[in-house]
């Protein structure tokens, strides 16, 4: 961050966190008064923040193009709605099922690694586009003939999570202040969301970032530099599919009830845009990416619809419709002209521009 | 250190201005003005269906407001909060959450079960009845929450009805169940099934497509070579005319029969010629055997006639204007147990709700495709089926 | 037996067609390694837009082969300038990026298109007008109706005539040429640029006939009918090998038998019942399916991932997986 020049004055850099902090504590409150329906839409965004940041890892920082990622947010949701609803009459804490669903996850990601390996990058989109699909398919349709996922029917009273008798679901008054369920969940997913960022800025610097880095620039340079690139790789779709995973187990629990159509192709496409118009390989951009695309649905209606109302007497184009146009158009134009996205990252952006030229 | 308090200090300052600015424009609401909430996707494929459900509660409010309703002495003014969930899970959650926040005493929708369903325990953490009109999935009433409600039948109450009529009046033999792997199209395939293999009929094991599927003949060739006297789709009609269209083609003579996802005028366009003769069920009564006095205001009001469930939606609205009414309040906690014990006698019928908050006795409609348009043939209530004409003249 | 030959014209049918889009998709790869992601929504575009047409013209009493005709002429010079519009706007300016920049704004073309013909043609499934009588021939106890036969020459002329084009005139060697090595053919003065758009062009010309086809096969259009469509005919090619043109054709025939056959045959072949394995759902005549119909779409999925895992380089083409 280069915002303010902090050399020399490290209370700026505490004073700047406790600045972000406080505004992220008090927040929802500030949301909760415009309605807690906003708090619901910041939990989801938050979310999405998730889902962004570990596509990062895979996209951003190893280079692999992963067009089926919610497919480990899919795994990830019904590992906890499967340990944690009546479909098997199963109830574990959810401090239990969230690391059990990211390693499953992790391991679908290692599954879809493996055989892939030596595929270049688009043509490794295009099996991982398939792979989310397959996932998808099979959550359909394993409801038969032994009933697994409940197909299409999905899985209804998932439990939410709970602490002993702190339960998340529930409005409550802790320390004479009034939370509702909307508010507990933001703060456990900002928690979640504040330690994915913190392991992804750890993991850039580290000498497995700068491998992932090395593997993206050139791969056959990187293994003639030592570098094992296999498990490299590998450990990139783990890591990626691990913070899908645990997204995935928030959402079953905050929403209470999943079906396959919740992990549809579009919602990979999303995240994939997200990570691309923020910034390939930049963190901060990518938050920036997560947090422009979720809201933006939500400006359209508020601004979309009356507009239109007012010009023409009627809805001519749904807002859903120019979203879609939006995000299309969003891929288009960054790539063209803005190939490293709105906050490119330092490397990312000397190796883009070096090849445009 | 001074710095910090002045930083925070402005952040709350701005943190509640913008707080403050917000709330004043939601939290309207002056003395006896009572919000009815009213979910269904407004933009989406199935916009039209979700309009047609909004007409439908909204000529129950203003009829209501025409009439001058008091509740506890006081006049009182209802207005509809109509929302938009698209169809889309995640997004009823937050339009479910958008109307308590609005403070609304009771909803009517989802349209979507699926929508439905995850929205149902944040109304029910208000306290908030809600009535669904075309929300057919048996789970929604099974979580158990004694806000939730519906007007319309379950696929399990229409499953065994198309079923029941197929058995009797065409006497199949061997019967093949298709569905689209859809939570609707399985769900009515599966009670489609247990009816069938209840009256002691053969049924082939279930090939399934997907709402996209276009190509069905791998699975009608299949089926072809197994003879079936009549095929069931559970699907919607996008995919249901294609498939009646191709198994005519591989010159399959079975009866086609479908549940109300197909059971469109769209399929004639969609299957041509070899729609004619298909069977199918629709959840209630045929809209145009509605009350004559609501099908004459909806076209008065919204200049189109009421498509599909808007007679259900309208039913509801008034259900619950009419449980404040006898509750003398419109306070959730005071109305909720008189809506559960109402008997009320609407534009689709009377209603009365079972302990789960399902339609006592939902009637549900066998039509075929007779000379291109779907003509009702039979009403079955309550196991016993009835003919359309002898329906008709019961009810006037 | 019947049955079987029946699966097999079915699989034919829907292969040819299959096999007419995986054109579109191995010509582009073929020449500049650009998976055309969007290709499947010009598909659609052309279905669309000889629907409009056919429809206009149904009250005018013109011979119903006519009116086909004549919609398929609009569709596909139309989808030719989209084609064009596409190589020119989107992927030209790209082309010395990193591989993945044209991918990703392929991505964005195919939603543009998608929804601009959403607002045309509105959300809702069209019928295709059934102005064609359509008749069922059946041979040795399997059906064949006039249009499938109307499609499967149809597809083989195409092929043909592609395959005459491309190793028999001199448009056809620029772009073996350009194929082969873009620097050198430039410097024979071969105009690149212009046998790209061409190739485009073409592709997108395939795309526009093989969308008619599909709508008066099935009968039906929708605005998202490219996606699937375009992922199976990548599938295809891929399965061909893909920049090779037979391999193509090979590929979508293939798949499309595949599809036809899977469908029809996994449900009997994976009855634990029939294995004789004694299971309690099995009594009284049973069935313990584990695959059934329902994983129809995996099959070309599977294809896919099977041929780039093993066997890169496809049926017979030349080996491309590893290629920089």
């Amino acid at each position: 961050m280069r915002f303010f020049d902090t050399r020399g004055k490290p209370w700026l850099v505490w004073l700047g966190f406790a600045l972000v902090g406080l505004a992220l504590a008090l927040l929802p409150f500030a949301l909760a008064q415009a309605g807690t329906t906003w708090v619901r839409i910041m939990n989801y965004t938050i979310l999405y923040v998730m889902l962004a940041l570990g596509l990062n890892i895979v996209v951003g920082f190893a280079g692999l193009l992963d067009l089926g990622y919610i497919a480990f947010y899919a795994v990830g949701a019904y590992a906890y709605a499967l340990l944690a609803s009546p479909q098997f009459g199963l109830h574990l804490p959810f401090w239990l099922i969230l690391p059990i669903g990211a390693a499953v996850a992790a391991l679908f990601g290692v599954l879809l690694g493996a055989p892939t390996l030596k595929l270049r990058g688009d043509y490794l989109a295009i099996v991982t586009l398939g792979f989310g699909e397959i996932i998808r398919i099979f959550l359909n349709n394993m409801s038969r003939p032994v009933n697994i996922t409940n197909g299409p029917q999905g899985i209804t009273r998932i439990d939410p999570f709970s602490f002993g008798t702190f339960n998340f679901a529930r409005p409550d008054t802790v320390l004479g202040i009034d939370v509702s369920g909307p508010i507990k969940y933001y703060y456990l997913l900002l928690l979640v969301a504040l330690a994915i960022i913190v392991v992804n800025l750890r993991l850039q610097n580290s000498r497995i970032g700068r491998a992932w880095e090395a593997i993206r620039e050139d791969e056959i340079a990187a293994r003639a530099m030592g570098i094992d690139t296999r498990n490299l790789k590998l450990l990139a779709f783990a890591m990626g599919a691990s913070f899908g995973g645990v997204a995935g187990g928030m959402f079953s629990a905050i929403q209470g009830f999943i079906s396959p159509e919740s992990f549809v192709l579009v919602e990979s496409i999303m995240v994939v845009s997200m990570v691309v118009l923020g910034g390939m390989g930049n963190i901060w951009g990518v938050i920036l990416g997560a947090l422009l695309l979720s809201f933006v649905p939500e400006i359209l209606r508020w601004t979309v619809t009356p507009v239109q109302e007012a010009l023409f007497g009627r809805m001519m184009v749904e807002p859903e419709v120019i979203r879609m146009l939006l995000f299309g158009l969003a891929l288009v134009l960054v790539m063209l002209f803005r190939p490293a996205g709105l906050l490119p990252s330092a490397v990312r952006k000397r190796e883009l521009e070096e090849h445009v030229a | 250190m001074k710095n910090i308090q002045i930083g925070i200090s402005a952040i709350a300052a701005a943190i509640a201005l913008i707080g403050c600015g917000q709330q004043s424009s939601s939290g309207g609401g002056a003395g006896a003005e009572v919000k009815i909430g009213h979910v269904g996707p407004l933009t989406g494929g199935i916009a039209h269906l979700g309009k047609d459900n909004e007409n439908g509660a909204r000529l129950a409010v203003e009829e209501a407001n025409a009439a001058k309703i008091k509740i506890d002495g006081k006049d009182v003014k209802f207005t509809l909060v109509a929302e938009d969930d698209q169809a889309d899970p995640k997004v009823g959650t937050t339009v479910a959450q958008k109307l308590v926040d609005a403070k609304v005493v009771g909803v009517v929708g989802h349209l979507n079960s699926g929508t439905s369903i995850p929205a149902s325990p944040i109304y029910n953490q208000a306290g908030i009845p809600v009535i669904s009109g075309s929300a057919t999935n048996p789970k929604l009433t099974e979580q158990g929450f004694k806000t939730q409600f519906r007007v319309v039948g379950r696929d399990d109450q229409q499953g065994p009805a198309i079923a029941s009529y197929l058995a009797t009046n065409n006497k199949p033999s061997t019967v093949a169940v298709i569905d689209d792997a859809t939570a609707y199209g399985e769900g009515i395939a599966n009670e489609v099934e247990k009816t069938l293999k209840a009256a002691k009929i053969n049924v082939l094991p279930r090939e399934k497509g997907t709402d996209k599927t276009t190509d069905w003949k791998a699975i009608l060739t299949k089926l072809r070579g197994r003879n079936p006297d009549a095929v069931f789709y559970g699907g919607m009609d996008a995919t249901g005319g294609p498939l009646l269209k191709q198994g005519r083609e591989l010159g399959i003579k079975a009866v086609f029969s479908f549940g109300d996802g197909a059971c469109t005028d769209k399929m004639k366009e969609l299957a041509g010629d070899a729609a004619e003769g298909l069977l199918c069920s629709q959840a209630g009564i045929p809209v145009e055997a509605a009350d004559k006095k609501f099908l004459d205001a909806y076209k008065k009001k919204f200049n189109a006639d009421p498509i599909l469930y808007s007679p259900f939606t309208y039913d509801a609205a008034n259900m619950l204007i009419q449980a404040m009414q006898k509750a003398n309040s419109s306070d959730p906690k005071k109305y909720l147990p008189v809506l559960q014990k109402l008997d009320f006698k609407g534009a689709t019928g009377k209603i009365a709700f079972d302990d789960k908050g399902d339609r006592k006795d939902a009637e549900m409609t066998i039509f075929t495709m007779k000379g291109g348009k779907l003509t009702p043939v039979a009403v079955i209530q309550g196991g016993k089926t009835q003919t359309y004409d002898e329906f008709v003249k019961a009810a006037k | 037996m019947d049955t079987f030959l029946q699966q097999m014209v079915n699989g034919l049918t829907a292969g040819s067609v299959y096999a007419v889009v995986a054109l579109g998709y191995t010509m582009v790869y073929g020449i500049i390694q650009l998976i055309n992601f969007a290709h499947g929504e010009v598909v659609m575009i052309g279905a669309m837009v000889a629907f409009s047409v056919i429809n206009l013209l149904v009250p005018s009493g013109l011979p119903p082969l006519a009116i086909v005709l004549i919609g398929a002429g609009c569709a596909v010079p139309i989808c030719m300038l989209v084609g064009y519009g596409m190589e020119r706007l989107a992927y030209r300016p790209l082309r010395h990026a990193p591989r993945l920049a044209p991918l990703i704004t392929a991505i964005g073309v195919s939603i543009i298109l998608q929804h601009i013909a959403l607002m045309i043609w509105s959300r809702n499934i069209l019928a295709f007008p059934q102005i064609i009588p359509s008749r069922s021939y059946f041979i040795g106890g399997a059906a064949i109706t006039t249009i499938q036969i109307a499609i499967l020459a149809i597809c083989f002329m195409l092929m043909a005539s592609l395959a005459i084009l491309v190793y028999r005139t001199p448009l056809g060697t620029a772009m073996r040429a350009t194929a082969q090595n873009p620097q050198v053919a430039g410097l024979m003065g071969i105009d690149i640029n212009r046998v790209i758009a061409v190739t485009f062009i073409l592709g997108a010309g395939l795309g526009a006939v093989a969308g008619v086809l599909f709508g008066t096969y099935y009968g039906i259009a929708q605005y998202t009918m490219g996606s699937v469509l375009g992922l199976k005919a990548f599938s295809a090619a891929v399965l061909g090998g893909i920049g090779n043109i037979p391999g193509a054709m090979l590929g979508g025939v293939l798949l499309g038998v595949v599809e036809a056959l899977g469908a029809g045959y996994i449900g009997d072949f994976t009855d634990v019942c029939a294995w004789g394995v004694p299971l309690a759902a099995c009594e009284g005549g049973g069935t313990f399916i584990l695959f059934g119909s329902n994983y129809q779409d995996v099959f070309a999925f599977l294809v896919l991932i099977l041929v780039l895992v093993f066997r890169p380089q496809g049926l017979l083409g030349e080996r491309v997986g590893d290629r920089a």
